[in-house]
This record gives structure tokens, C-alpha cells and sequence, in this order.
């Protein structure tokens, strides 16, 4: 089968349909899920029965109700900050790179300061002081993100910059948006796209991270990563409960990865003995 | 088979994974000490059969068919470990651009020694010792300490010898040559032509010299294959070939190369307003040395301008003067009487405008992904705010005026040839219906027939559009066909300049001489007599 005018491997195929499995039930939550999200309807870590598939979590909610709807959090959430990060990364990125020595230091080197410092202690300090809503979330989350997209685009920018095409568009006196957005943008899809969806995984396991200490995904609202947290105590009892939503997570990263070495082989030439003859 | 052929290709044949052919048929022997001249344009397989004959395809590529025959064993019927232990040992490669194959981290002897240590030929100590021997024999500076440099401390050239070095270092039967000059400036040309040849002729090694100019292959080529589109066009004794050629596309080779040497001079054009007027310029890229200084030049209306040169001369920075790309420390550049800001970015749009430029590299000079109609039609748009549909037919218009079809609005750069994309590079520059164009090297990355219809069109539009060309290359055969006038830098200086004729006529500049007398005929005595008369001149 071909998608797209390529013939995918069969890693890639059980990749794909984990994403799009995860994002029907994302998109499709309210509708699909058998109860409400914050809704009580059995016993706290009830065994799985006709009634709740997979049990019950701590206060008695519907297990499988709260992974579709955590599915919508924290799928959502970590596409939000994805996207918002690869803007603001993919802009400054290229224009650190068009733009001369002077924006690239100074864009770099608040970037190396942002970089020094661990993300998740970044992350809690920010998130400690503003409190964290789903807006904060998602900028902090972004903006430290996006220093990685920065780094990236500012060197696919850099190889760009100096080819002749662009030179020709500067001659003509084009605009800094021009530039970025018509000369740069399209030749530099191909590694961006990849690296998107490496980046998914990371702010999706991020937020996750984040739930888990407490500071991500508040309460009533279902994530992945929070209701680890909130059922761990199980796991002394022998319940199987917080590994429901640890299984979402393992599964969706691995599923986005199986995409992503899909994306970045298309490009890739076999090479060595296997290539020479 | 005699024991004299060392190397035996039979219907060689070489696709891409997708099943494009790129060499068909090719069969080619060599005896011990024999040179075979590979002569094509690019995308003629020349490389391809170069790499094959060392049972190697790039990346993409597969050998499907034939045999390939070293020493009477068959590379193609051997494992991968045989083939390896082959390449190397008894045959060996010498790319193009040296400076781009050596690794910058490691020092030359340790390069040149690999080789023969990894294949258990000699001991470092002999491969150091044989290496000395091979540095002097290629007269590089201070041969037994030459070793210990790194690639950055060894100019073009003479990392084009230490490569040379490295090929034979474990005595191989065979060297591929790999169009071995043509990064060198000519006056470096001839001294490592010179020395290759030597080189082999000591060593009695094999070679397959592959080139796209047919007087360096005059000089080195016992017997000469002609190639076009992965097949064998003519093969023949070399003096054969250039002399009386067989076939029709041999012929036209031949003739386009003779015929740069016979050019009638172009006459300067009668009206003379002045276009573009430099005066005493200096610039450079960082404080300190400048790169051009004293620069004094006038280009009128209707006439071309060649600026000539080695690489490092100053030429191309010169362009990126006038053009604002490398802003002006002192002195003054007049557009038609209007002072022009040193910087692009000071330059307002009418002056953008009217100022083009043709770059080097058609391959790098188009947004790949964007249609010919867009980059055609940008300009259009952008200096003179046309409505689409007029945009459209202005593109059209442009297209047939470098002779195009229009419907190649749709295409993307990827889907032209080389010469086509050169095309769309002009059409883009008068697009903005600008008084002066720089063209900085523009047919250099070119195929010679190629080559030749580019300046047609550009002689053509000259005329049509009374265009001031601005005219950077290096080499001298492009000059004689399509400038009125000549300027000769050296170190960033202009040292002669004047009517081509004048240029190009006794008496002339010494560095001019120089240049001129590099430039390689297709005698295949020439080399010879021009070695002769250094060494005359010398004594």
C-alpha cells in the first residue's frame, strides 16, 4: 500500500494507526466515553467488569472514561505547545540566521542562557509562580521548547541564507518575511517536519512529567501523566490502575517514533556494501 | 587476453534504484602504462564509469550489467570484502575537488599512509619513505616535511598533488583520474598536468582520465572515448579523435573549442553613455588587508566588460562591490551618473532594479521549490506592482525572449537541465528590466556547447535590449566571445585594461602572457612546448 506516493514499512503502519487511533478517540472523547470524566461510578480501584472495562481509579471514575478523555488533555496539549513552539522557534531561528552577526548573538546566547538551565526546574519555578492554568501551561512549556527549534531551524536557516537564490532575494530588496517564509521555509519542510514530530513526543512526555509532580494538568481534568500520579498507591496493593494510562503514554510515543524514522528515512539513501554494487 | 591488460570493461551497465539508465554498454580496456581519455558533458557517465571501473556506484546508483575485468579477476563476481581489497591496492581514485576529499583533521602523511598500511602493502616506516619519494617526484615544497601539514595548510594545488600521492602510494596498476584540474586555475593547471603525466609515465601506471576539456585531455591521453548520455559515442587513438573526429557530435566538440581560438574580436559599440562608472575603489570582507584596491572602471551603454583573472584575484569581489553585496570602503560607484550606497540594504528599489545580477551556479541560483513562473514573475510584481494576469503574459514573454517554451511557467527548477536553468536566471534579471547586469561566471558551470548558445543569448539581448554587461571568468576563450572590452586583476588590482583586442594582442602584460599561454590547445604537443619554453625562459 502507498501513502503519499510512498510504500511504507510495516513499523510505520502500526505507527500510524496508533496516532490516528489516539487522535480519533482525542477528537471523538465526549462522545465515545461511557461515563463522565469527573464522574463517580464504583469503587475506588474496582476490578474490571462488564460495567467499567478497565476498573476504576482512585475515587471510583471510570479508568477507560478518563484515558479518552486524558487522551483529549494531553494529546491537545502537547500539539497546542508544538505548534506554538515550532512558530516561535522557526521564526527566530531564521531570523537569527538572515538577519546578521548581531540578532544571531544575542538571540543565541539568551537561548544558551534558557538551554542552562534544566527545563523541568525552569518549568517548576514558572509554572510555581504564575500557578498553573492550560494557557500557562502551554507558553511555558513552548517557550522552553521552542529554544530547541531555535537551534535547529537557525541551522538549516544558516546553510540557506548564503545560497544564491536567497542572495537573488535580498538583491531585489526583499522583506525579512519574504525571505524567511518563501525562500527559506519551503526548502527546510523536510528536516522540520521530522523534528516535529520528535518534539510531540518530548512536550507530550513534558506535560505528562509535569502532571505527575502536580504542576501540569490540574484536577478534575483527566491526563495521562496525572493519573499515574493520583494511582500509584495502587501498585502496592497489587492493582494493575496506574498502568493503564503508563500504557497510553509508552504507546503513543512509540507510536509517533515509528512515524517519525518512517519521515526520516524517505530522504535516506541506502549506503555502505549494500550500495555499491 | 594478453597479460598487458590490466583493466577490461565489457558491457557495462549502470542504473539508479529507480531504473533510470546512466551507463549503457560501455565497453573499455587498458593496457599497463595506457592512458584512456574520457571526454563528455556533464551527465555523460564520465564519473560513473570512473567509479564503476573500481566496481563502485554512488549512493542511488547500481551496476546492473557486464564485467568488470582488474587483472584478470572479475570485481563484479567477487564479494564485497574482494572488492575492497582491490580498490586501493590496484586500482585508485583521484577526485575532483581535492580540498573537499581529505579529511581536515588528520595530517597528509597520515592520509597518503593508510592505504598501503590498512592493506598490508608496506610498513609505515616504507609507506613514510615511499611517500617522500612521491612528494618530491610531484615537486611539492619541502618534501620531507610536507607530510606533517594539515589539508588547510596546503593550497588547491598542491592538495591536488598530495592526492595524487595518495593513489599511488600502494602502487596501484590503474589511477582514475577524476577530472583532476579543473578546480585549478589555469597557470596551476598546467603544472600538475604536467606532473601527473610525469608521475604516471615513472610509475608505468594505467589511467582513466576523466575530463569535459578536450585540450587537457590532448595532453595526457593516448586513446580517447567520447561519451553522451551513458553511451559510447567514439573511441579512437586520441590524435585520431581531435583531428579528424567520426562522428557528428565528436565533430562539434572539436570545432566549438577551435573555434575560441579564431574569434573575431568584437568591436566596442559606437554610442558611448556611460552606464556604470567605479572609481577608486577599495573593499574587503574584515578590517584589515583589502581584498580589491584601486579599482578604476567604465562600462557604456550596449557594452560588455569582461573582468578576468585567477580565483583570489578579486573578480568576483569586485562584483559584489558594485552590486552592494560587499559594501565599499572607500572610492565611488556611479549608476548612470547616480552615486550608489556602498550597502544593499541603503540602495532604494529603482536602483535594485535597474542593477542585476547572473550568479555561477544555476543549480543554487533558483528556489527549488518554487515554478519558474513564480520566480520569473516576482520581480514583475515586485518592482512594477502588475496585476497577475499581466504578471502572467510578462512571464511568457520572458520565457520565448530566452528561449524557452512558455508553458515551462509550471516547471520547477529541478525538472531543467543545466543550460536551461542558466536561461531562466536571465530571464530573471530582465525581468526587472535593469541597465547593467553582472554575470559573474555565468557559463563556468556549464558544458562547453552549452556554454556557447548562453552567450549567443546573451550577445543577442545585448543587442535587442542595448544591456551593459558586467563579465566576470577566468577563462580567456569566453572573453574573446563575447566582450568589447577587458579588464586583466591580479591580487585584487586591475594591471591591464582595454579593448580585448588590444588586450589580447603584443605587447602584452607579462601576467597577461602568462595567462594566455596556459591556456591548454588541443595539440597534443602543446604541453611539451609550452614546458620547453619555461624551461628556455628559465635558462
Amino acid at each position: 500500500m502507498t501513502l503519499f506516493g510512498h510504500r511504507p514499512p510495516v513499523t510505520a503502519w502500526i505507527g500510524l494507526a496508533i496516532v490516528a487511533i489516539s487522535l480519533i478517540i482525542a477528537v471523538l472523547g465526549p462522545w465515545v466515553a461511557p461515563y463522565g470524566q469527573s464522574q463517580s461510578v464504583g469503587d475506588t480501584w474496582a476490578t474490571p467488569s462488564a460495567q467499567m472495562l478497565l476498573g476504576a481509579d482512585q475515587i471510583g471514575r471510570d479508568m477507560l472514561t478518563r484515558l479518552i478523555y486524558g487522551a483529549r488533555m494531553t494529546i491537545g496539549i502537547a500539539a497546542a505547545t508544538t505548534l506554538l513552539s515550532f512558530f516561535i522557534g522557526i521564526s527566530l531561528g531564521f531570523t537569527a540566521a538572515v538577519m546578521g552577526v548581531w540578532v544571531d548573538m544575542a538571540l543565541s546566547r539568551l537561548v544558551d542562557v534558557i538551554l542552562s538551565i534544566p527545563q523541568l526546574i525552569l518549568a517548576l519555578i514558572i509554572l510555581g509562580v504564575f500557578g498553573s492554568s492550560i494557557p500557562v501551561l502551554i507558553v511555558t512549556i513552548a517557550v522552553l521548547d521552542s529554544t530547541r527549534v531555535f537551534r535547529l531551524s537557525r541551522a538549516l536557516g544558516m546553510n540557506l541564507a548564503v545560497l544564491e537564490f536567497v542572495e537573488a532575494a535580498r538583491m531585489r530588496g526583499e522583506g525579512l518575511w519574504w525571505i524567511i517564509s518563501r525562500e527559506i521555509l519551503p526548502n527546510a519542510a523536510a528536516p522540520l517536519i521530522s523534528e516535529f514530530g520528535l518534539r510531540f513526543c518530548f512536550n507530550f512526555l513534558f506535560v505528562a512529567a509535569l502532571s505527575f509532580l502536580g504542576i501540569g494538568v490540574q484536577p478534575p481534568y483527566a491526563d495521562w501523566g496525572g493519573m499515574v500520579r493520583e494511582n500509584a498507591a495502587a501498585i502496592n496493593f497489587g492493582l494493575f490502575a496506574p498502568l493503564y494510562p503508563a500504557f497510553a503514554i509508552a504507546t503513543l510515543t512509540v507510536g509517533v517514533n515509528l512515524v517519525v524514522d518512517w519521515l526520516l528515512s524517505i530522504d535516506a539513501r541506502p549506503s555502505g556494501s549494500q550500495a555499491e554494487m | 587476453m594478453s597479460d598487458d591488460l590490466v583493466l577490461h570493461l565489457e558491457g557495462l551497465k549502470v542504473e539508479t534504484i529507480k531504473g533510470a539508465t546512466l551507463v549503457d554498454h560501455v565497453d573499455a580496456t587498458l593496457k599497463r602504462g595506457e592512458i584512456l581519455g574520457l571526454i563528455g558533458e556533464s551527465g555523460a557517465g564520465k564519473s560513473t564509469i570512473g567509479l564503476a571501473a573500481m566496481a563502485y556506484a554512488r549512493a542511488g546508483c547500481r551496476i546492473t550489467g557486464g564485467s568488470i575485468t582488474i587483472n584478470g579477476t572479475n570485481l563484479r563476481a567477487s564479494t564485497a570484502v574482494q572488492r575492497r581489497n582491490f580498490r586501493g591496492k590496484s586500482i585508485a581514485y583521484i577526485a575532483q575537488s581535492a580540498a573537499a576529499s581529505f579529511n581536515p583533521a588528520m595530517t597528509l602523511m597520515d592520509q597518503v599512509c593508510e592505504a598501503p598500511v590498512t592493506h598490508g602493502v608496506m610498513s609505515r616506516q616504507e609507506a613514510e619513505t615511499y611517500a617522500r619519494r612521491l612528494f618530491r617526484t610531484l615537486q611539492l615544497p619541502d618534501p620531507d616535511t610536507f607530510g606533517d601539514r594539515y589539508p588547510h595548510e596546503a593550497s588547491g594545488g598542491q592538495l591536488q598533488r598530495a592526492m595524487a600521492a595518495m593513489a599511488m602510494s600502494c602502487r596501484p596498476d590503474i589511477i582514475v583520474l577524476d577530472e583532476p584540474t579543473t578546480a585549478l586555475d589555469v597557470t596551476t593547471q598546467i603544472e600538475v598536468l604536467a606532473l601527473l603525466r610525469d608521475l604516471i609515465r615513472e610509475f608505468g601506471t594505467a589511467g582513466l582520465y576523466i575530463t569535459h576539456d578536450l585540450a587537457v585531455v590532448a595532453q595526457i591521453a593516448q586513446r580517447i572515448m567520447v561519451l553522451r548520455h551513458g553511451k559510447m559515442v567514439e573511441v579512437g587513438d586520441a590524435r585520431q579523435v581531435l583531428e579528424r573526429p567520426a562522428t557528428p557530435y565528436a565533430t562539434a566538440l572539436v570545432n566549438e573549442r577551435r573555434e575560441a581560438k579564431q574569434l573575431p574580436l568584437i568591436d566596442p559599440p559606437a554610442d558611448a553613455k556611460v552606464m556604470l562608472n567605479v572609481t577608486n575603489v577599495e573593499a574587503g570582507y574584515r578590517t584589515g588587508s583589502s581584498v580589491v584596491r584601486n579599482i578604476n572602471v567604465t562600462i557604456a551603454r550596449g557594452e560588455t566588460l569582461a573582468v578576468v583573472g585567477e580565483s583570489g584575484s578579486g573578480k568576483s569581489s569586485l562584483a559584489r562591490v558594485v552590486a552592494g553585496l560587499l559594501p565599499r570602503w572607500t572610492g565611488d560607484v556611479k549608476l548612470a551618473g547616480e552615486t550608489l550606497a556602498p550597502a544593499l540594504a541603503q540602495r532604494p528599489r529603482e536602483v535594485l532594479r535597474r542593477l542585476q545580477m547572473v550568479h555561477q551556479m544555476p543549480d543554487v541560483a533558483l528556489n527549488p521549490r518554487q515554478s519558474l513562473g513564480e520566480i520569473i514573475g516576482r520581480p514583475v510584481g515586485f518592482f512594477f506592482n502588475r496585476s497577475k494576469s499581466a504578471v502572467r503574459d510578462r512571464v511568457a514573454e520572458l520565457l520565448r525572449l530566452v528561449g524557452l517554451p512558455e508553458d515551462f511557467a509550471n516547471r520547477r527548477p529541478g525538472q531543467l537541465s543545466g543550460g536551461q536553468k542558466q536561461r531562466v536566471c536571465i530571464a530573471r534579471a530582465l525581468a526587472a528590466e535593469p541597465d547593467l547586469i553582472i554575470c559573474d561566471e555565468p557559463t563556468s558551470a556549464l558544458d562547453p556547447l552549452v556554454a556557447e548558445e548562453v552567450l549567443k543569448l546573451l550577445r543577442r539581448l545585448q543587442d535587442e535590449l542595448g544591456l551593459a554587461y558586467m563579465f566576470i571568468t577566468h577563462d580567456l576563450g569566453t572573453v574573446r566571445r563575447i566582450a568589447h572590452r577587458t579588464a586583466v586583476m591580479l591580487k585584487g588590482e586591475i594591471i591591464a585594461q582595454g579593448a580585448t583586442a588590444d588586450i589580447f594582442s603584443p605587447p602584452f602584460h607579462p601576467y597577461t602572457e602568462k595567462l594566455i599561454a596556459s591556456v591548454p590547445e588541443m595539440d597534443t604537443t602543446w604541453l611539451d612546448q609550452v614546458l620547453a619554453g619555461r624551461g628556455a625562459a628559465a635558462a
